[in-house]
């Protein structure tokens, strides 16, 4: 019985976990439309933005503008936005790029391995991981008054210029 | 039977453990207009204001607090 409610409490602890900042960014490893590999090993060095989107999902797609922007004005400091689409049909993504074009790096998951991973909770998810692969930040969702709070971490972590 | 009836109701119960909710990423058909339980956006939203409004409460729904109706 005791082993039980315990089994039962560490279930529960673990569906309740949530990936926090100071933690070790899971394993992230996708293609591009274009079959080009991307993976966090191959970012290191890079302050990278990892953002969990989907076509269905009204807040991403008011998101885009503001990571291409970010991706413009930083990118060359070395800041890489990753969008990891999660639709489960590649069509449905493409409509949605087509309307919402994406100035940074796409790549897709349609197993649902890589959010399960990185235990998002909400659409989207987005996560500042550091050139040494330690989540800096975590956030959920996309809200306009964080915004300013999200870019002065990202400039906070970049290099001085 | 007093046996066999326990064994079932288990059995029956265990089949309710293989229904976990869906993931966030998994919403696609939930995010979907039909889904939802009002027609219009808009509409709901005039009609949550006109109840909280005659209610005389505050807040409700993203619009702002007051009983006059008048915001």
């Amino acid at each position: 019985m005791k082993r039980a409610a315990f089994l039962l409490a560490a279930a529960l602890a673990f569906q309740a976990h949530a990936l926090a900042p100071g933690e070790g960014a899971p394993p992230l490893a996708l293609s591009t439309a274009g079959g080009e590999r991307v993976s966090l090993e191959s970012l290191r060095g890079k302050l990278v933005y990892v953002d969990f989107w989907a076509s269905w999902c009204a807040p991403c797609k008011r998101s885009f503008p503001w990571m291409a922007e970010m991706q413009r004005r930083y990118g060359e400091r070395g800041f890489v936005v990753v969008a990891v689409n999660v639709d489960k049909q590649r069509a449905d993504a493409e409509r949605f790029l087509k309307a919402t074009p994406a100035a940074f790096t796409v790549v897709y998951d349609d197993s649902g391995r890589t959010p399960q991973a990185w235990q998002v909770k909400g659409m989207p998810s987005s996560y500042l991981v550091d050139p040494t692969g330690k989540v800096l930040l975590a956030e959920s969702g996309f809200r306009d008054e964080r915004k300013d709070e999200v870019e002065a971490r990202i400039r906070a972590a970049l290099p001085a210029r | 039977m007093r046996r066999l009836s326990i064994a079932l109701a288990a059995a029956l119960l265990c089949g309710c453990a293989a229904y976990a909710p869906p993931q966030a990423w998994e919403k696609q058909y939930l995010a979907r207009p039909e889904m939802q339980f009002d027609y219009d956006r808009l509409d709901a939203k005039n009609v949550q204001h006109v109840y909280v409004s005659k209610e005389g409460a505050g807040g409700g729904y993203g619009v702002g607090g007051g009983g006059c109706g008048c915001n």
